[in-house]
Formats: structure tokens, C-alpha cells, sequence
């Protein structure tokens, strides 16, 4: 993975950018010593690290606009860094860029629930947005397995999802307006508490933008009223192929479960070692949660269980307590942790069309067969998010080039089967280069004029999503 | 004036390659405003079929130009729909013609369950498109997961043809619940009616549509498997009871009466400008107070309001600074511009992406600025 080399003139120029940036920000808001930057020196893509020029931490709108006009007549590309979760590298530095970080950023200055919305600032926490209004009976539905630590702001540059977009949808159908700054500095209001944010809709492209198209500070979000309950089965099978039916079934016949989570053996495996959840040792397991009453969970769980009986199912395990739920959902949420105790693991989230799962679940084992990988699959089956987890060995030469060459392969399977390269991580710099897998060159440009139109002098975020050599000329412009 | 009609993405891109002249983009024009001058039509309902349809994985793919109401019959043999409840505006606006999903998706026509499944762009998983310099486009997918690359999928929709042309259009679709039922409150004014909506969207019964008709009643709509939507249509009520009693309509006459809400039948046949406003949904009875209006209806649990004018009354100048949008939907003659105009700094970045990806201004020019 390359990143473009600094500009020269900008490093020469460092003392000076960074009194500038004091000037117009509080004492504690401008880090510039290589001991205190080194905390942005990468974000969740830990193989990736670079020191930034300098960090600056604002606490207001007006702070983000003086710091990016300013960059702006620099000439000094931004990096928008929320709370650094991101597992494609979006919040990756250049040694010739600023790190933005919105948090400190965090409070809630609205919150409506007549309207069914919260206004809050971009650094506040996804999981603390649920926390401000659960109290009253609501929550805010995306929920990426992050969502402890990751920021509002970072959610929206990737339009994160979660366990539960099958019933709720992903962050881009729960956004109703942002307070966005360009990178001139300008300060524009999209949207708000109505529906649709009126002519072009710049509030659905600025969500998945990955911070290249300007700084969102503060987000009018959706809130929903709490469902009365709800509660999982577990089922597991003897083969990928008939617990993939199942999903389709499932779908088909009409019940929209909240979330159908997927595990295969060799994750099943490795969270059982870890979390001792109880899960029984089979091919492949589904974790299916419906919401409601208890009558409505008893319908449509009946419903489910008529379905996987007719597929041979080797286990059936239905919660019938909270203690239960909680031990069936224990082992998929530490499924990360679990294999991460084994191996090092580089963590994929491509999209299927559901219809291809077992096909491709067939093709990624005898991939990592034949590169002498072991792979375990643990994914939102429902949607056809995958995340197949590659374990390697970060100490052994050669290791992680072979885990990334065999990632390569698995994302081309996963776009030539008519699915997508990421689902909810985004692209950043990990899957920037594997773009023209899924675009034409078409295709991208049609991205690039939304982005030259944003930020005509490519400042923000430059050196992501796209291959550089696409973005050169237009970055050295 | 000529009316052009490409038989496929190839065909269309040549033609707006070579083209200088404006074009009006239609489907089958059942939901277009015009107020532009005179010119040639761009016909798209030959970029017609269903190319992918897999009920299994929820997913639809369908030329621009396929016909709406083909679709939804295909869909309802495999007990599924398009989630976002398609209004019908020919008994509106006098149109007649057939509705196809590119238009559809070029005015983001969504219906009364779009406050709780979304409207047409949160169900819109993919589209193609060819720009006014004859390019083609791929955005989005097949899937229902997907963040790679910019998000286009949503700029297209709602862009009413002025930035590119839609081949081919991908939905993700929802089964069609067993039951449906719908609560009615009669003699609410608007005020209450709009805190009697706020109270049930904001419980947990899932609450899919939610209208207040003047004169007519306060309609809640619940869907699902016809033991839940007992239960929670009880629960409802109870919930309710401070604003009086509730009548229950059942299956049938909740499908008539949710397709009369969603095409706006109270408007069929009377006179006047007809507008639609997107608002704050407790905003709404206010802001309805300065119209002198002729006919209102609100859905959306009042975060749409359907206004019926006087023919040439500007609702801008009425409405004064209001937060949301005001949108001309019938009228006979261009008082005001269709959209409402936006900030500078907003208009400035709209204006800049049409002429990115319409440099020549040929695509519906001045429809939405």
C-alpha cells in the first residue's frame, strides 16, 4: 500500500502552519510534538501508521471552519478523524497533513421526541446517542460492533451499519441533517427534523463520502421507540449450503427478523474456546433475533422453527429467558476477540447477494486451502454483509503479503458474484486499490467531478478511496 | 417538437453525446411538472424489463422505463413489495399514462410508509445512468449492504433528470405483511391530531402510516401477522384513549383508505394549485394556520402537508422562514419556481454538480434551478 510522498514545502513550512493553527484555537487544541501525535498516527488499521504534521482537537463549528480556512490558504491537506475505529485506514495520515479530530465535540444540543430526532455534535459516541434518550423509552438503531468508541462523525463519512440494517437500515437511512464545513471554511445546514432535505440530495452523498467532501459537526439523527422485547434462536447446521437456504427461507416466507447472523465452523470453534457460550460444534450456525411482544416473538419464532426444522437442523436452541439471549449472543460479539487471541486476523467485509452464500463460502475455503490460510466466517447473513476474518501471523516473513493477496481474491469473488467490496467499513486505503474491480473508469469519474465540486483543490482526505494513480492529476493540480 | 425514445443505454448515450439542444426526460410523464418552454421529449419507456428479480435475497432489478404497476404485480405473486408505498398521482395532477420506476425514482416518490420503512432512496440499492455528456454510469448495486464509493444512488434520486438520464434501477423489497388494520380518530383538530400521531409513532406498535384528514379523521396504520396487529392495535387504542375513541378499519378498507391518503384523493377533481410541504412535523398545524388554504392533508404524522390554493397564490410568501421546503405540485401557470430555492452556499453546490454532469444544460434545464 502506497500513500503519495509529502510535500516538501509543507514540512519546511510546519512551524509556521502550526502557529498559525494556535492562534486561532484554545492552548490545548494544537498538538504538534511527535510524542502527543503519535496517537493519530493510524486509526483501527493498525498495519498503517504515519505521524501526522500536527493534530488540531476544536470544540465548535466555528473552530472547524477557522481551522480549514486557514488549511485552505495553506494549502495543507486535512485528514477528518473521528474516533479513529475506522478498519480501512480513513483516518490514516500523510506526513504533510492535519489531523481534524472531532472528540471533543461530543454533547447532544437537541433532543425531540415529539419528532423523533437528536441533534448532536459529531464527536459524541454512537452507543452515548442510545444512552441520551433511552431513558424515554428510545434508541438510535445503527449499531456497528464499534459503536462503544466510534463517533457519530466517523459513522457518517462510512455510512456504518450493524448487526440489526436488516429491520432498521444503515446510518444514510437514519440521517436527517448535518451542519457540514467545506474545506474553505464555508458552513452549509442540510437538512433537519423534516423528512427530506429538498432539491439535490447532498445529505445522501456526503454520508459514505469518507470525509473528502467536508467536516460534518454536528448530525440531526433519527431516534425510534424501543421495540416491548426481543429474543434469539439459535440454530445450527450440518453444512454452509443448507444454513444459507435457511437464510432465504427465512426471507421468504415473509418474517423480518432483526438480525440473522452467520458463524462457520472455524469460528464457531475458536468463540466457544474463548467464550464458552455453549454453542454446539456443527458446520454452521445462525443466530436469528425477532422483536415485539412476547405473543409477537412467540409468532414469528414458531414461524422460524417451522422453517429450520424442514432443513435438518442439528441444533435448535430457543432463548427463553434474557439469561439465555445474552449466552446466545455471547459468543458471536466476541467472535473478533475470540480469534483475535489465536492469530493475527485481517477482518473483510464484502457484500453477497444472499443467494450466492454457499457458493461462495465453497470458493473461500478452497482459497485459503490453496494459500495455506485458514479463514473463519462470522457475517450479517440477512443483508449478505460477510466478514470473512483471515488468520495469519504477523511475526512470520511473508505472511501478511500472502493475507492480503488472498483477501484480494476474496473481495473479486465477492463483486463477481454481483456483490461489493465493502459493506459498512468503507474503502479508505485498504480496499482503494482493489476500486477498479468494481467501477469502470466511468464509473469512478462520475465520483470524482462530486468530489471536485466539494473540494476543488483535493485537500480533504486525498489520498483515500480512489487508486492514486486515478486521483493523481488531479491531486498535483 | 420530437419525441426521442432509445431502445437501450448504447442508443441513449450517442444520442446525449451529440445533443445541444434541451430535452425533457420522461417515463411515463404521470408525475412530471413542466414549466420550461417548448421541447423535444426524451421518451425513456423502452429501457423497459425486469433483468434480475430473486425474492429470496429481496432484491429487484429493473430497466428505468418498466412500467410500475407490472412490477408490483410480480412482486405481489412472490407475496413482496416495494417497501416505500408508490403514490399514484394521475387523479392529482390529470396526467394519464403509465408510471415506470425511473420516474419514480427521478422525483423520490414515496408514500405514507415512508416515515417508517423510508422513502424510494432508502430502498434504492443500485442504478445506471447516463450523464448529459453521454457517459455511462454504474452506481450502487445489487445488494443491500454497500459503501463502496460515493453514494450516487441517492444523488440521482429525487434529481428529477437533470443530472443524468436512468437506465436501470435496483430495489431491495419487503414481504408483504399477513394483516393490516388502521385506528381512527374522528373530530380531532389539526393540533391535536398531529400530537395524537406524535404520541403513537413515538410507541412501540410500529405504527406505518399515520394521516390526518380534515372533516374526515386521524388514520393509524399497523401492519404485520393479524395476531400482532390485534394485539397491538388494543394497545394502541388505550394509548390513545385521551383523544377519544378509536374506530378499527379493517384489512380492506384499511388498503382503500391508505391508497386514497397516499394519492391524495381528497384534491381529485377541485380546483387550484396544489402544493406539498416537507416539515417538522409539530410545525405543521401552525404553519398551515397562515396558508388560507382551500384543502389540507397531512401524512407523515405531519412531516407532509398537502396544500390546496387558490390558483397563482405564492404558499412561499405565506409561509415566511419556515423550517423545511415547499414544493409546487399542480398548478396552471409558473408563478414560482417548482422547488423551493435554497440558501446561496447550498444552490451554489446543486448548480455546480448539474453543470458537472450536465455541461451543456440540456437535461430538464431550469426544473430544479
Amino acid at each position: 500500500m502506497d500513500m503519495p510522498l509529502p510535500d516538501p514545502s509543507i514540512l519546511s513550512r510546519k512551524a509556521r502552519i502550526v502557529d498559525r493553527l494556535r492562534a486561532i484555537l484554545p492552548h490545548d487544541a494544537v498538538i504538534d510534538a511527535p510524542a502527543e501525535t503519535r496517537a493519530y498516527d493510524c486509526d483501527a488499521l493498525t498495519a498503517y501508521r504515519c505521524p501526522p504534521l500536527a493534530a488540531v482537537l476544536p470544540r465548535t463549528t466555528a473552530e472547524v471552519s477557522a481551522i480549514l480556512r486557514l488549511c485552505h490558504g495553506e494549502g495543507v491537506p486535512v485528514v477528518p478523524r473521528g474516533s479513529g475505529t475506522s478498519l480501512a485506514g480513513g483516518a490514516l495520515p500523510t506526513a504533510d497533513c492535519v489531523i481534524l479530530g472531532v472528540a471533543r465535540m461530543n454533547g447532544v444540543l437537541e433532543t425531540d421526541y415529539a419528532n423523533r430526532f437528536i441533534r448532536v455534535q459529531a464527536g459524541r459516541t454512537n452507543l452515548s446517542v442510545t444512552g441520551a434518550v433511552e431513558a424515554d423509552g428510545f434508541f438510535y438503531a445503527p449499531d456497528p460492533s464499534s459503536q462503544l468508541a466510534c463517533a457519530i462523525g466517523g459513522n457518517i463519512a462510512m455510512n456504518s451499519g450493524g448487526a440489526h440494517c436488516l429491520k432498521y437500515g444503515v446510518t444514510t437511512n437514519n440521517l436527517l441533517g448535518v451542519t457540514i464545513v467545506l474545506m474553505d471554511g464555508s458552513v452549509l445546514q442540510i437538512g433537519g427534523a423534516h423528512l427530506d432535505p429538498g432539491g439535490l440530495d447532498l445529505l445522501g452523498v456526503i454520508c459514505g463520502s469518507e470525509g473528502q467532501l467536508g467536516v460534518v459537526t454536528e448530525a440531526t439523527l433519527r431516534i425510534l421507540p424501543k421495540p416491548e422485547g426481543a429474543r434469539p434462536v439459535l440454530i445450527g447446521f450440518s453444512s454452509n449450503e443448507v444454513a444459507g437456504t435457511c437464510v432465504s427461507d427465512i426471507i421468504k416466507a415473509g418474517v423480518l427478523p432483526v438480525a440473522i447472523e452467520f458463524m462457520d465452523r472455524p469460528c464457531i470453534r475458536a468463540c466457544e474456546a474463548f467464550a464458552k457460550a455453549g454453542y454446539p460444534d456443527c458446520e454452521a450456525l445462525l443466530i436469528v433475533e425477532v422483536e415485539g411482544s412476547d405473543a409477537e416473538i412467540d409468532e414469528q419464532l414458531a414461524l422460524i422453527r417451522a422453517i429450520a426444522l424442514r432443513h435438518d437442523p442439528v441444533e435448535l436452541r430457543e432463548s427463553r429467558s434474557e439469561e439465555e439471549s445474552k449466552r446466545i449472543w455471547l459468543g458471536r460479539k466476541s467472535a473478533f476477540g475470540a480469534l483475535g487471541q489465536i492469530n493475527d486476523y485481517m477482518c473483510l467485509d464484502g457484500t453477497i447477494p444472499v443467494s450466492a452464500l454457499p457458493f461462495v463460502l465453497r470458493r473461500i475455503g478452497e482459497m485459503s486451502r490453496s494459500y495455506g490460510l485458514d479463514v473463519a466466517n462470522v457475517f450479517h447473513a440477512g443483508d449478505g454483509n460477510m466478514h470473512p476474518l483471515i488468520l495469519f501471523d504477523a511475526n512470520k516473513p511473508g505472511d501478511l503479503d500472502r493475507c492480503e493477496a488472498l483477501g484480494a481474491d476474496i473481495l473479486k469473488l465477492c463483486v463477481e458474484v454481483g456483490g461489493c467490496l465493502t459493506g459498512e467499513h468503507g474503502v479508505g486505503v485498504e480496499k482503494r486499490d482493489l476500486m477498479p474491480v468494481q467501477f469502470t473508469p466511468d464509473d469512478m469519474e462520475a465520483q470524482l467531478r462530486v468530489k471536485d465540486v466539494f473540494d476543488p483543490q483535493w485537500l480533504l482526505n486525498p489520498a483515500k478511496v480512489f487508486p492514486l494513480d486515478v486521483t493523481s492529476a488531479r491531486r498535483a493540480a | 417538437m420530437m419525441t426521442l425514445r432509445p431502445g437501450g443505454e448504447a442508443g441513449l448515450s450517442a444520442l446525449l453525446r451529440d445533443r445541444t439542444e434541451p430535452l425533457r426526460v420522461i417515463g411515463g410523464a404521470t408525475r412530471v411538472l413542466w414549466f420550461g418552454g417548448a421541447a423535444d421529449l426524451l421518451d425513456c419507456t423502452a429501457l423497459s424489463g425486469i433483468t434480475l428479480y430473486e425474492p429470496g435475497a429481496l432484491t429487484l432489478v429493473a430497466g428505468a422505463g418498466t412500467p410500475l404497476a407490472g412490477v408490483e404485480r410480480v412482486l405481489a405473486a412472490e407475496g413482496q413489495r416495494l417497501p416505500f408505498e408508490v403514490p399514484d398521482l394521475r387523479g392529482l395532477l390529470g396526467t394519464a399514462g403509465v408510471s415506470t420506476l425511473g420516474g419514480v425514482v427521478a422525483a423520490n416518490a414515496s408514500g405514507p410508509r415512508r416515515l417508517q420503512a423510508g422513502a424510494c432512496r432508502d430502498s434504492l440499492i443500485g442504478l445506471r445512468f447516463v450523464d448529459g455528456t453521454g457517459m455511462a454510469v454504474k452506481t450502487g448495486g445489487r445488494v443491500m449492504k454497500n459503501v463502496t464509493g460515493y453514494d450516487l444512488v441517492k444523488l440521482l434520486a429525487g434529481s428529477h433528470g437533470t443530472l443524468g438520464v436512468l437506465t436501470e434501477v435496483s430495489f431491495k423489497l419487503l414481504p408483504v405483511p399477513g394483516a393490516s388494520a388502521t385506528l381512527v380518530l374522528r373530530g380531532l383538530d389539526d393540533a391535536s391530531a398531529v400530537q395524537a400521531m406524535a404520541a403513537a409513532l413515538g410507541s412501540p406498535f410500529e405504527v406505518t402510516g399515520a394521516a390526518h384528514w380534515p372533516g374526515e379523521g386521524t388514520f393509524l396504520r399497523i401492519e404485520g401477522f393479524a395476531e400482532s396487529v390485534v394485539y397491538r392495535g388494543g394497545r394502541l387504542a388505550r394509548l390513545l384513549a385521551p383523544f377519544g375513541s378509536a374506530d378499527m378499519l379493517d384489512g380492506e378498507d384499511t388498503a382503500r383508505q391508505w391508497q386514497a391518503i397516499r394519492d391524495v384523493a381528497p384534491f381529485h377533481g377541485r380546483p387550484g394549485d396544489v402544493w406539498k410541504l416537507s416539515v417538522k412535523p409539530s410545525d405543521a398545524p401552525g404553519l398551515v394556520a397562515r396558508l388560507a388554504a382551500d384543502g389540507v392533508l397531512y401524512d407523515w404524522g405531519g412531516g407532509l402537508v398537502w396544500v390546496r390554493t387558490a390558483p397563482g397564490a405564492d404558499l412561499r410568501a405565506r409561509l415566511g422562514a419556515f423550517e423545511g421546503h415547499a414544493t409546487l405540485i399542480r398548478a396552471d401557470a409558473p408563478v414560482t419556481p417548482v422547488f423551493q430555492p435554497q440558501p446561496a452556499p447550498l444552490a451554489a453546490l446543486a448548480a455546480a454538480l448539474r453543470r458537472k454532469f450536465d455541461p451543456r444544460g440540456i437535461l430538464n434545464p431550469g426544473l430544479m434551478g
